[in-house]
This record gives C-alpha cells, sequence and structure tokens, in this order.
C-alpha cells in the first residue's frame, strides 16, 4: 500500500506539515479561519532531535499493536488503513501507550485522531505530503526501507 | 471438521476467534458466554455510568461479528467440567460439547472477603461486567451515598462513573495510598488531590470491621453510614476448571507461550492465567486487555495448527480520571531518572542497561516509544537515553534504526 514517508535528510522542521494537516482536517474552507490564533491538533508531528528534525504520523502498521489494545474497540484496520472511530473512542489514551512511533495524539476534546492518509477529508491525498516544501514528505509504495 | 470450544465470551475470547480464524476458516467454532452479551468493552462501563458511551459502542466488535467468524455462542451458559476421557465441555444445563481443542478464556470473578454482617446489606455490588453497571446505574440516584470498599482501578473508576449521579462517594482501602499495585505513594497522592477536588472522599489505611444495613464500622473507628455498598477489594481468576482436572495452576492457570496449558488440547488466556513478567523474569497474572486479546489470538492460532507466541507480557496501564491521565509500565526497579512540575511526574527506571518501567502523570505524550523499548529490550547504549530524559522521542535512535523503523512498511 502507500504510505506517508519522511527523508528526514531534506525534513528542514518548518512544522508546514502540522498546519496542512490541521487544516486538512479541519472541515473548513479558509485555512486563516481554521487555524489563526488557534491551538492546533495535527494528526502528524515533527520530532526534533540534536541536529534532526522529521516528520511522523501513523505507519498503518501490518500488524498494529494500537489496534489490539484499544480497550473501546474503537480502532481498527479497514483494509490496508488503521482508523479510529471517534464515536466509540472514550479517550482513555491506552493507544498512545503503545504505539512504538509516537504518532498517535488526541484531538483538543481528548478524544483520539490519527492520519487516515486524507482519503476522507476534503484533501483526499495527504496534505502533509502535497504541501511539503522541500518535497521531504512522500507518499508511496515501499516495502523494505530505503 | 475440527471441534474449537472458547470458554468466556470476552477480549481472549475475541483474540482466540480471530487467532483460530487465521489459520482456520472452516473449523466449528463453540463459544460458551456466561454474560449474555456480545463481547463487549468491558473496561467501559464506568464510561457508561458517565453518559460517555452507551451499549450500542460499547459492543467491542461488529453486530454480525460471530455469524461473520463463523462462530456460535451459547448465551448464560457456563462450562462447569472439562472431560478429558471424552473431550467433552460440560455445560450447566447438563449438554457437553465434544472439543478437540478448548481455551479457558474464563476472566475472573471478584473477590468478596467475609466481612462480619454482609448479610444485612441490602444494596451491594460488584463493579466487574455490564449487568452490574446497569444494575448500579438503578440503584442510585441524586440523594445516595455511596461506600465503596477497594481503591484499585476498579473502586476508582467506579467511583469516577458514579460523581455527579450520587450526593456522596467514600472510598476506603486498607492500603495507604490509591492503586497499590501500579503506583507508589507520592504518585498515588497526586490522584487522589485530583479526584478528592471532584468531591470523592477517601479513607485509607483502614477497612471495615463489620456492617450492618446502611453502615459500616471502620477498624480505625469512624462509622460510615451510606445507601449503596460497590465491593471492589479484588478480583481471583478462574482457574477452577483446569484445576479441577489436575492441570498446573499457581495464581492463574499456567501456561507456555504458545498458550498451552499443562493438559494436552487445552489453553488459556486472559485474565484467568499468569504469564511471565518480561521485565521481572517472575510469574504473574498480568490481568489487562492488550494481555488477554494477544494471548487469545495467540492460543487460537495454536489450536488451529499455526504458530504464535506470547512472549512479551509485561504490565501497563492507561489510567485517567477526570482528565488527569496517568501512565504506567513495566517494573519500578534499579535505578530512577525522575523529573517533577506541579501536577506533572516523569519517572523512568532503568536496571541492567535496560529501561525496565515507567510512571508518567501529566507527560504522557508519545508514551508508546517508551514502552516498545521496554518491550523490546532495547539497550540503552544504542539510544542517546539524555534526549529520552527530556520525553519520548524516537529521535534519541541512531539514524540507521531511524531509517528501519520510518523508512519502510513496518
Amino acid at each position: 500500500m502507500k504510505r506517508v514517508y519522511v527523508n528526514e535528510e531534506w525534513c528542514l522542521g518548518c512544522h508546514l506539515c502540522e498546519y496542512n494537516c490541521a487544516f486538512a482536517n479541519s472541515g473548513m474552507q479558509d485555512m486563516v479561519l481554521a487555524l489563526k490564533d488557534k491551538p492546533i491538533f495535527p494528526r502528524i508531528h515533527v520530532e526534533e532531535g540534536e541536529r534532526v528534525t522529521y516528520a511522523v504520523s501513523c505507519r498503518h502498521c501490518r500488524d498494529p499493536i494500537c489496534v489490539k489494545c484499544c480497550i473501546a474497540g474503537a480502532l481498527s484496520k479497514a483494509g490496508d488503513v488503521i482508523r479510529v472511530d471517534q464515536n466509540k473512542c472514550v479517550g482513555c489514551l491506552t493507544c498512545v501507550l503503545v504505539c512504538p512511533y509516537g504518532a498517535l495524539a488526541p484531538n483538543r476534546d481528548g478524544v483520539m485522531q490519527k492520519c487516515e492518509l486524507c482519503l476522507e477529508n476534503s484533501c483526499g491525498e495527504p496534505a502533509c505530503v502535497k504541501g511539503c516544501p522541500n518535497k521531504a514528505i512522500v507518499y508511496e509504495e515501499r516495502e523494505d526501507a530505503v | 471438521m475440527k471441534n474449537y470450544v472458547i470458554i468466556g465470551n470476552g477480549f481472549a475470547a475475541a483474540g482466540c476467534i480471530e487467532g483460530i480464524r487465521s489459520v482456520d476458516q472452516s473449523a466449528s467454532v463453540t463459544v460458551v458466554s456466561g454474560e449474555n452479551h456480545p463481547v463487549y468493552c468491558r473496561p467501559l462501563i464506568s464510561y457508561y455510568l458517565q453518559n460517555k458511551t452507551d451499549t450500542e459502542r460499547m459492543q467491542y466488535r461488529d453486530p454480525d461479528y460471530y455469524e461473520r467468524m463463523g462462530c456460535s455462542v451459547l448465551y448464560g451458559r457456563r462450562a462447569v467440567r472439562i472431560n478429558r476421557e471424552q473431550s467433552l465441555v460440560e455445560l450447566d444445563d447438563g449438554s457437553a460439547l465434544p472439543y478437540d481443542k478448548v481455551c479457558i478464556a474464563a476472566g475472573s470473578a471478584p473477590f468478596v472477603p467475609p466481612f462480619e454482617g454482609l448479610g444485612s446489606v441490602e444494596q451491594k455490588f460488584s463493579f466487574m461486567t455490564l449487568d452490574d453497571a446497569m444494575a448500579l446505574e438503578q440503584a442510585v440516584d441524586q440523594d445516595s451515598s455511596v461506600l465503596i470498599v477497594g481503591a484499585g482501578l476498579i473502586g476508582l473508576k467506579c467511583a469516577e462513573g458514579l460523581c455527579g449521579r450520587v450526593k456522596s462517594i467514600t472510598v476506603c482501602d486498607l492500603a495507604d495510598h490509591l492503586m497499590p499495585s501500579v503506583l507508589d505513594a507520592e504518585c498515588a497522592s497526586l490522584l487522589q488531590k485530583h479526584l478528592e477536588a471532584h468531591g470523592i472522599r477517601f479513607l485509607l489505611a483502614d477497612s471495615v470491621s463489620r456492617f450492618d444495613g446502611r453502615t459500616a464500622y471502620m477498624k480505625g473507628g469512624d462509622v460510615i453510614g451510606f445507601d449503596v455498598l460497590v465491593l471492589a477489594v479484588g478480583v481471583r481468576p478462574n482457574v477452577s476448571l483446569l484445576k479441577d482436572i489436575g492441570g498446573e495452576v499457581g495464581r492463574g492457570i499456567i501456561t507456555d507461550e504458545h498458550m498451552q496449558t499443562s493438559v494436552p488440547d487445552i489453553y488459556a488466556a486472559g485474565d484467568c492465567v499468569e504469564c511471565t513478567d518480561i521485565t521481572t523474569g517472575a510469574k504473574r497474572v498480568l490481568a489487562i486487555l492488550p494481555n488477554a486479546v494477544m494471548q487469545g489470538h495467540a492460543a487460537g492460532v495454536n489450536m488451529a495448527g499455526g504458530t504464535e507466541l506470547f512472549d512479551r507480557g509485561m504490565p501497563m496501564n492507561s489510567i485517567g480520571f477526570f482528565g488527569l491521565h496517568a501512565m504506567t509500565a513495566g517494573s519500578y526497579e534499579g535505578d530512577v531518572f525522575e523529573e517533577k512540575a506541579d501536577g506533572m511526574i516523569r519517572r523512568l527506571y532503568t536496571k541492567d542497561g535496560l529501561l525496565k518501567g515507567f510512571i508518567l502523570i501529566g507527560c504522557n505524550e508519545r508514551a508508546g516509544i517508551y514502552t516498545s523499548m521496554i518491550r523490546e529490550k532495547t539497550p540503552l547504549s544504542s539510544v542517546n537515553f539524555e534526549l529520552m530524559k527530556k520525553g519520548a522521542t524516537t529521535a534519541a535512535y541512531p539514524e540507521e534504526v531511524r531509517r528501519k523503523k520510518f523508512g519502510g512498511a513496518v
């Protein structure tokens, strides 16, 4: 399946992906109205180490531990994509406790949200990839690490 | 065609069904369900009382789950004996199910100490099942005073669930702090303050001497009036089905990493088993949902002739009360790194060059990165642990490890 990958040597650490993600999932038409002066809750975040930055979002694992550990039956694998049913989620954060990639965080109401590859929102393709100014984030088929 | 029988209908049973079907699509699978409900999310019963979920949303799987999985479910039936000679699971209605392989996923039962005068208490409840929660819901109103005996996870989640629905809630426990099995006194006190701010009253390091109707006389001298009593002292793994036929049992049913018990063709999974805690090497009952699902799945795969090991057992909990979350994992041995601020504690425990456990309160972002280090036994020498002390981050891994984790399908 196509997944989102980040080439860390090209990541500028600009955090634009976080804004593009929050906007794409806001359901609003105007980015300024959607994001200006508001705390944002993106489904991708930029990790910052010593002299390295890279964006992290759901890996859509083949054998996802978050799905096995969800106490509410809210996380599931639909085809290859791991989705969260926000109607079922109770915000216990067990998925945050187990995701090895640190890819999950709750929304402003404490309900889990996650990268679902923008397949269902108005963007229709990963907004983080589309808006990455240095093309560090890509959406492609890979099996082994490159 | 093989006959598989699963005793129990909780998370371990669901894992077992799915494990069997990942290997064998045609076998007969029969589930013996003591409760009259399809598999539902038991840890959500406190959220049910809070109106944060309902019986429909609490369903663990979709409505046609058993049909889709080709399972028959016997509701309201209990297994009373396993007949090894004839390979039968005998049920409480006198019928019997032939089996080729059986999985005991019977969970645990509330442990009720023999309190003096308990028989005189009219309104008393456990808080384990959806039926318990519904009965409790019926029993309380805005004028009810509730006494909860037990300040473990079950008792405290019950208190949170009832908060706002009743007049007063008192929680008592013999231990001197909340959740003694997962928290130390300092961390527990942080949660206690938070719960007290919501009106929940605690009486710790004290226990009930005797009950008389709607009054509890405490050993310390306090006298507590109540309308409704919830007993959440502890649970006992349901081991009798295996123990009765001479199977190996400790505190829980003993299995190998294939979830096979000491008795041929009998497997076990979930809260009724004990397994090895990888952070200490000790055998323990690790009654948490992730273990139940994974053990059940492994049992199912192995029953159906495949191979799947459960060899990564460890305690871990994400516990939230009124928006304050505590996350814990592993064991609290060895050296400790601690960071504290107002309303926040980060403790990382290291031993033998490995991360062994943690307690995080008010700082749980990306905690799974720590959990994964414990599970994978990642040597501390291979990561930038100084960076990890500031917060969980995969940036602490060397570049080649990050490339592997993030550069391809995982």
